[in-house]
């Protein structure tokens, strides 16, 4: 069994949803990062999301521009994200790890390379932010081919026709776009999704995972109400980050855990 | 979508996918657009009485040579001063047909953003224009320009404060706000339908520059001449011309302080192929695919990317790309002042640079067509700096 479908499965024996952290590799160094991924496996998160940093990265809000921005003045590279995760797996057998990242980094490796050096480093998933189902054929091809779950986006305006495709070709879990716009902590969130979720149930589409937008533990819970099966927060962590230098793998720690406790229900 | 959005290997839709929907509402309108005879007798009628179309084609009276003739499409003395006013009206008109409210744009050189601010202020559109901070400090003028028509002008801190991290922040916008804005893209680059869309709106240019050719010479040119950043106004040049296998398609990237080394905009030239804002083509970049900042003399050819189409003909072997560097362009931009009397844009300088040196090198009759995309008025200040060692 893969390491999502064995998380959802524990976790639904507890009744609980899926708490999901996002960093960005690299942010605000290698040693640090490093200690902040041990740090949120500590505070609880269930599941990973990191980011390759990039230089433009579009679908991303200022806060996680930022990381990418201070990461890459480290000089960080895809190959030390990939060595990361490396030395993060060996600590860390069963944790799922997704990884997040940008088509241009993708293909500048040589897509089948990425996906192959991701599967070495120990990753269960990618997600590319910028290629839509309407593009991913490939990169699906790719992802298949070293045995990489292609985790798909789905957005309350996605068309059924889309979510159809993104039911039967993604794995792992279904990524939903809580919102419109970029990543963010927001103060408000409201989550009405209903029709999507019913939609991606009907179509038999991997866990949804909600994120963009996610920060405080009332989010968590609202967004479990609303069906899903876990969720991602990121900015909120980032921010952390960049605000508690010296200090970032304490800050995200216990962050993490207040988060991971509006799960349990 | 209806359409692929290729051409051969390049172009696409590279979008996160929540603004799928936009894109394919936006092919729709523009493909339903392109068949109806009213949007296309308000759009003629507006680049007639408005814009002032047609415009001329001017034969260099200094220029050239016994062998070599010159000729300038005029699109300096456009409405607005350079060519991106034939297509803003018409994504204007699309806009409005869309049922949008607002529209946003990014600007380079600051003639896109201007161009925004024209058709938000005639359509009653709401107009913000994201634009680099560094470009706002050395485009000062066009900023006034596009506030005065009452377009909010927002400086971009990120990356190298150009024209990049402009379409960046346009891009972000456009995630949150497409239910009400349209994102009014500047050139033939970004994710399909725009590409093909801002190619069929300046495709007038080469149009019209191929009958007033036959008429002046009684046949094609040689080479029709443009410079590209993102490549809206060699395309608007080149539609017309693809066919006409006998013409050379010379587009001229910034070779900035000379492609050698890593200031120059020249994304043809020394970039290879990627995946940035929205379509496959050619990007400069490092080895791991992190887009590089550029330099280019005039802001509107400081671009890493460049529209997929031309992506296409480089590779098919159709078009031929080649650069001029700041100081090339800045001599054709003085001697095209000093001896026909037009001072146009830094941009446009590029072609005409190309141009003089083809005429130089010309053995036999040949006739060049250069796309004179912009007027030089927001140069003033930056000319003045730069040339003031040379007069003195």
């Amino acid at each position: 069994m893969n390491r999502y479908d064995a998380m959802f499965r524990r976790l639904g024996a507890r009744n609980e949803g899926a708490f999901g952290a996002f960093v960005t590799l690299g942010d605000p160094d290698l040693a640090t990062s490093s200690d902040i991924l041990d740090a949120l496996v500590e505070g609880g998160a269930d599941m990973l999301e990191v980011g390759i940093p990039f230089s433009d990265p579009v679908a991303d809000g200022p806060v996680i521009q930022a990381a990418s921005v201070r990461a890459l003045a480290k000089g960080v590279t895809p190959a030390d994200c990939f060595a990361l995760l490396t030395h993060f797996r060996s600590r860390h057998p069963d944790i799922p790890v997704g990884l997040l990242t940008y088509a241009n980094i993708v293909v500048a490796r040589g897509r089948e390379a990425f996906y192959q050096a991701a599967r070495s480093a120990g990753v269960d998933s990618v997600l590319v932010a910028d290629v839509p189902v309407f593009e991913a054929a490939p990169y699906l091809a790719a992802s298949r081919a070293s045995a990489i779950a292609p985790v798909l986006i789905a957005a309350p305006n996605t068309p059924e026709s889309t979510l159809r495709r993104l039911a039967a070709e993604g794995e792992g879990y279904t990524y939903c776009v809580a919102r419109a716009g970029v990543t963010g902590a927001d103060e408000e969130v409201r989550f009405g999704h209903s029709q999507l979720l019913g939609t991606l149930k009907a179509f038999g589409a991997p866990p949804p995972v909600f994120g963009f937008g996610i920060s405080r533990p009332d989010h968590v819970a609202a967004a479990l109400d609303a069906g899903a099966a876990g969720v991602i927060s990121g900015s909120a962590i980032v921010r952390l980050i960049a605000d508690n230098p010296g200090e970032e793998a304490d800050a995200v720690r216990g962050f993490v855990a207040d988060m991971k406790a509006a799960t349990r229900r | 979508m209806l359409m692929d959005g290729r051409f051969g290997a390049f172009g696409g839709a590279y979008v996160p996918e929540i603004l799928m929907p936009a894109l394919e509402m936006l092919e729709k309108a523009f493909l339903d657009a392109q068949q109806d005879e009213a949007f296309r007798k308000e759009l003629g009628d507006l680049l007639l009485k408005y814009a002032g179309r047609p415009t001329p084609l001017t034969r260099c009276r200094n220029l050239g040579n016994d062998r070599a003739r010159i000729y300038l499409k005029r699109e300096d003395l456009l409405h607005g001063g350079a060519h991106k006013t034939n297509q803003v009206l018409a994504q204007g008109l699309l806009a409005k047909r869309m049922g949008k409210t607002r529209i946003i744009a990014e600007t380079g050189a600051g003639q896109h953003g201007v161009a925004t601010a024209l058709t938000g202020a005639l359509f009653g559109l709401e107009t913000r224009i994201y634009m680099g901070a560094h470009d706002v400090e050395r485009q000062k003028l066009n900023v006034f320009r596009m506030q005065l028509m009452g377009a909010e002008v927002i400086p971009v801190t990120s990356g190298g404060q150009t024209l990049k991290d402009a379409v960046n922040e346009a891009l972000r916008d456009w995630t949150a706000s497409f239910e009400d804005t349209h994102y009014l893209l500047g050139t033939v680059a970004g994710p399909h339908p725009f590409p093909l869309m801002v190619r069929e709106f300046q495709r007038i240019i080469g149009k019209e520059a191929r009958a007033q050719i036959l008429e002046e010479e009684g046949r094609l040119p040689d080479a029709v001449i443009a410079c590209v950043g993102g490549g809206s106004n060699a395309m608007g040049m080149f539609a017309d011309f693809v066919e006409d296998e006998a013409v050379r398609l010379i587009g001229v990237e910034a070779a900035g302080r000379g492609i050698e080394g890593d200031e120059h905009g020249a994304t043809l030239l020394r970039g290879r192929p990627g995946i940035l804002h929205g379509a496959e083509t050619y990007v400069l970049q490092d080895v791991d695919g992190q887009i590089a900042d550029t330099w280019s003399v005039s802001a509107g050819l400081d671009y890493p990317a460049v529209g997929p189409e031309h992506a296409h003909l480089k590779d098919s072997g159709r078009g031929e790309y080649v650069g001029a560097t700041d100081r090339e362009a800045l001599d054709a931009f003085a001697l095209l002042a000093r001896s026909e009397g037009i001072v146009c844009a830094f941009e446009s300088a590029h072609a005409l640079s190309h141009a003089l040196k083809m005429a130089e090198a010309a053995t036999e009759d040949t006739v060049l067509v250069v796309n004179l995309s912009g007027r030089g008025d927001k140069d003033m200040e930056q000319a003045q700096r730069l040339l003031s060692g040379d007069a003195a």
